[in-house]
């Protein structure tokens, strides 16, 4: 152990100012993109899952048009 | 061998072995970058020259080593990308670019904050830092463009172009050291044979410089595997694993 006491270690030296600053920037850059990177899995999935609900709206809503448009033809004739 | 490595150009069998891969990489990082971290902030001895100040080595040295050798990885990655047409190799490109941003940023501010305490200044125009400046231009450069074409083939072409351009920088960081008159100071731990640099210091950097490795290689794990699901997004196997997922 190279300090005597909490506050030793806090002041390192009369440099501490820029250790933390130099340790404290790193972590919150890393923290920052690991958080985000981990999100992103997530996100994407339900990226996904309501693009997928919409494409099964429009084919819903497809199919529905078709057989309108049939009954009507059968009506007519 | 490639028998053995063909199935990992499957998207889906890289997307499960990536997953498989994290837990171990994830552990292994916070084991090393404990250690490493503990033992160069509390034990390692100050330097007899710069006193405490030296600690922020620990950061700095493996941060700008890791910008590079990202770099190299993201080139080789866009090269096998563009003559073999990899479509894997674009999604790790992609995955790696944001990282080493990261910790090009990373050793750029901890160098300053080191420069201010050691030469009297945060920034100086020479040869290293400006060239580092460079790379972490190069990153911002190869994500842009990622993001800048929908069609994701066509944007990996365009990055991975930039990407094989900017390389002819790396051997300018390397060895701008040697090469021109600078205020920054020569490698101590790489120097071939023996490191200038007793026992005491050096082991803790080891501990820090695989520990932040390992976080690397967790977080390009964690993006490739996001780039896996977006660029896949209408394969069956993806739809399963959405259902599933969303489900839940």
């Amino acid at each position: 152990m190279q300090f005597n006491s909490f506050s030793e270690f806090i002041n390192m030296g009369g440099y501490g100012f820029y250790v933390w600053l130099s340790f404290g920037a790193a972590a919150l850059i890393l923290a920052f993109l690991l958080i985000s990177s981990k999100a992103g899995h997530q996100k994407i999935i339900t990226q996904i899952a309501k693009r997928k609900q919409r494409e099964d709206k429009l084919r819903q809503a497809k199919a529905l048009r078709k057989q309108q448009n049939k009954a009507l033809n059968e009506v007519t004739e | 061998m490639w028998k053995w490595l063909h199935p990992y150009a499957n998207p889906e069998v890289s997307y499960h072995f990536t997953n498989k891969l994290l837990p171990w990489l994830s552990v292994l990082a916070a084991v090393f970058l404990s250690i490493g971290l503990v033992w160069a902030l509390l034990f390692a001895p100050a330097d007899y020259q710069q006193g405490h100040s030296f600690r922020i080595f620990y950061i700095h040295v493996p941060a700008a080593s890791l910008s590079m050798g990202i770099y190299f990885a993201m080139a080789v990655a866009a090269f096998s990308s563009l003559v073999w047409q990899l479509k894997l190799a674009d999604a790790s490109a992609a995955a790696m670019a944001p990282v080493g941003a990261s910790f090009t940023a990373i050793a750029l501010i901890t160098g300053a904050a080191w420069g201010k305490p050691m030469w009297g200044t945060w920034w100086i125009w020479d040869a290293r830092l400006t060239s580092e400046l460079i790379l972490l231009f190069l990153y911002l450069g190869v994500i842009a463009l990622h993001n800048a074409f929908e069609d994701k083939n066509l944007a990996g072409k365009a990055a991975g172009i930039l990407t094989l351009v900017g390389v002819i920088n790396i051997p300018i960081i390397k060895y701008s050291v040697d090469w021109w008159n600078t205020l920054h100071q020569g490698s101590t731990v790489s120097k071939l044979g023996k490191p200038s640099m007793s026992l005491d210091m050096l082991w803790p950097f080891i501990f820090c410089f695989i520990g932040f490795s390992l976080l690397v290689g967790v977080i390009i794990c964690l993006r490739f595997r996001n780039e896996i699901l977006a660029r896949n997004s209408i394969r069956p196997w993806v739809r399963e694993l959405v259902k599933n997922n969303s489900s839940q």
